[in-house]
């Protein structure tokens, strides 16, 4: 499958005066075209931090970064927004909707911060929210949707412009667990219907079936990484599983 | 584009009252102090610039119209042999003092000229008229000071410095920054009023031949004529304003005030502009995260503060419009012409952008990372 983000030892060092935090330590992941990765581990983990950085909003205090095969650690301030703007979509755990603006504006915005205006923008904004199954809600506000119909609003401006790459903070962190099961489905099916790379933090292992691999971090590193995809005969499939493990060995501290 | 900008400004109607009210509060004090200082300089050289006279003859270094002193009308002569002077007259401007029907007193300021000239009249004569003048002791006063003269009709007799006076006509408008009014009569009356010697007169108003070069023919008369200056009116208004504006300090203070409103309008405008930004400030760091440059959500404050500006304006110049009228019955005008009124709109813009600019500066260093902080 084609390598959407890879990150190779990736490290996060907070400083403030004499004091040093390491919220991430040589953190090696590959995320996939078609897959639903989750990233899992307890609260001040390092997940949050990791989708930070992988989603060119944290800049890593060492190590490298490539979203779609191009490197980016050493791209400027005023390059970084570019590179969130054409490849990645992001989902907020607080929806982060504008309540000022209706659903179908609410999607416009981000369809408008990718050139496309007017009328076209509108089409493609309701034909997101059709997607995401809110198209009866378009006119709606923030304030008279249920959670479950937020988030899928974020969702479908998380999809505008069709970026490859899908980033989701605990999106199911402020909804019911049907609600929080139907939002994943959608997500997966983003990732396998429409062959996106599918990010996603979340802490919720009642939903941990719905993914296609489960990377756990613990302390700043790469704990152990899980595959759910059923088994596939032949080489590749054996040769993506063992250099999955062995970059989890890797990544482990000794 | 979604109108984020519009919604987040009417979305807190309190907010949106309050930064309106401060705009509306310094459109309306930079108006009026502006209007005031714009009609007291216009005021203080009324009479110059109404003259239709072209040239000057006043005393030596006089600073302002109203501190002329007398000389011989012989110069007078000496003026109109002079080549290229179309026409010449005599003109007084000076104080006398009025006596009321009730037996008090008020300064006013006697102003003679020619009545078979049109240098040097009165002008939006509303009853009456020049030649009226010409009948016995006969004057003209402004409708503005009627009361405060004690006038009540036309005809009605008064005594100035002890000369009997007969009101014929009036005018509407004119105003003296003195707080004394002008009264309007032939000059021999004016030399009576005023007590000046049969030969004396204070100024001479001189209107060129066409075709004559002013500056040549000013220098012409200067070189002629002892113990006087010669003016043109254009220099004589701006030095009449310059003194009453600036040398007493009116002009400052008034200009003073504008700017202090001006001041007082950023202050209230910035703090609720940033207000409504702080108040914004995830969905900014939103907008941020989600790709958006800088300058996209500059233009989101920006529209914000421009809506705010033109609203503002809008009622600020409404309210203003209203004192501006209020005040043409008054003893002080407040004038507002328009490309005085199109600055202030300029001003707004400006001052709804200098409160912009503070909202700026906290966008600009904001972190898009808060929106994955809870």
């Amino acid at each position: 499958m084609e390598v959407a983000i890879r990150a190779r030892g990736v490290t996060k060092i907070y400083a403030e005066g004499a004091a040093r935090v390491t919220a991430l330590e040589g953190v090696e992941l590959d995320l996939h075209r078609g897959e639903l990765l989750f990233l899992m581990g307890p609260s001040g983990s390092g997940k949050t931090t990791l989708l930070s950085i992988m989603g060119c909003i944290l800049r890593a205090t060492s190590g490298s970064l490539q979203i779609a095969g191009r490197e980016i650690t050493g791209l400027s301030e005023r390059e970084l927004p570019l590179v969130r703007l054409n490849h990645i979509g992001f989902v907020f755990q607080a929806f982060n909707l504008f309540p000022t603006l209706t659903a179908v504006e609410n999607v416009e915005v981000a369809l408008e911060l990718k050139g496309i205006r007017g009328a076209r923008a509108r089409t493609q904004a309701l034909s997101l929210l059709e997607q995401v199954h809110l198209d009866d809600k378009a006119s709606a506000f923030p304030a008279d949707l249920s959670g479950g119909q937020k988030q899928r609003v974020a969702l479908a401006r998380a999809l505008a412009g069709n970026p490859e790459i899908l980033l989701a903070d605990e999106p199911t962190a402020a909804l019911d667990s049907h609600t929080g099961r139907s939002v994943l489905e959608l997500m997966r099916q983003l990732a396998h219907d429409h062959n996106r790379a599918v990010a996603v933090v979340t802490h919720d292992s009642r939903i941990a079936d719905l993914g296609d691999r489960i990377i756990r971090i613990e302390d700043g590193v790469v704990s152990s990484v899980k595959d759910l995809r059923q088994p596939q005969p032949g080489l590749p499939h054996f040769i993506s599983s063992l250099h999955s493990d062995l970059h989890s060995t890797l990544a482990r501290p000794l | 584009m979604p109108p984020l900008a519009r919604r987040n400004l009417f979305h807190d109607k309190t907010r949106l009252a309050v930064t309106l009210t401060g705009i509306t509060f310094a459109v309306v004090l930079v108006v009026v102090e502006l209007g005031l200082f714009l009609g007291f300089t216009t005021t203080t050289s009324g009479l110059i610039d109404h003259s239709q006279a072209d040239l000057w003859v006043a005393s030596r270094h006089i600073p302002y119209i109203e501190q002329g002193a007398p000389f011989s009308e012989r110069k007078l002569y000496q003026v109109r042999a002079t080549p290229g002077v179309g026409s010449a007259e005599k003109y007084i401007a000076r104080f006398a003092n009025w006596k009321r029907p009730d037996g008090g007193h008020e300064s006013v300021q006697v102003v003679g000229f020619n009545t078979d000239e049109t240098m040097g009249g009165p002008w939006n004569i509303v009853s009456g008229s020049v030649s009226d003048l010409k009948t016995p002791n006969a004057i003209l006063v402004d409708d503005l000071y009627w009361n405060k003269l004690g006038i009540t009709h036309l005809g009605q007799v008064f005594e100035i410095n002890g000369y009997r006076a007969r009101v014929v006509g009036t005018t509407h408008g004119i105003r003296s920054f003195t707080t004394s009014p002008y009264v309007f009569t032939t000059f021999k009356n004016a030399q009576n009023f005023t007590n000046l010697s049969e030969d004396q007169t204070e100024f001479i108003l001189v209107r060129a031949q066409s075709g004559v070069s002013l500056q040549q023919l000013q220098s012409n008369l200067q070189s002629r004529l002892h113990d006087v200056d010669v003016l043109t009116t254009i220099q004589f208004s701006g030095m009449t304003r310059f003194y009453w504006m600036f040398t007493t300090g009116a002009g400052v203070a008034v200009l003073l005030a504008a700017l202090l409103g001006l001041v007082v309008g950023i202050v209230v405008v910035t703090q609720t502009i940033y207000a409504t930004t702080m108040d914004h400030l995830r969905e900014y760091g939103t907008l941020k995260a989600i790709g958006a440059p800088n300058s996209y959500v500059y233009r989101v404050i920006l529209q914000q503060a421009g809506m705010s500006a033109v609203l503002g304006y809008a009622l600020g110049i409404t309210v203003s419009l209203f004192i501006v009228h209020g005040a043409q019955q008054g003893g002080a005008a407040i004038l507002l012409p328009w490309p005085m009124a199109l600055l202030i709109f300029g001003l707004t813009l400006l001052m709804c952008a200098i409160a912009a600019a503070v909202s700026i500066n906290k966008v600009t260093h904001l972190d898009p990372a808060m929106v994955f902080r809870g």
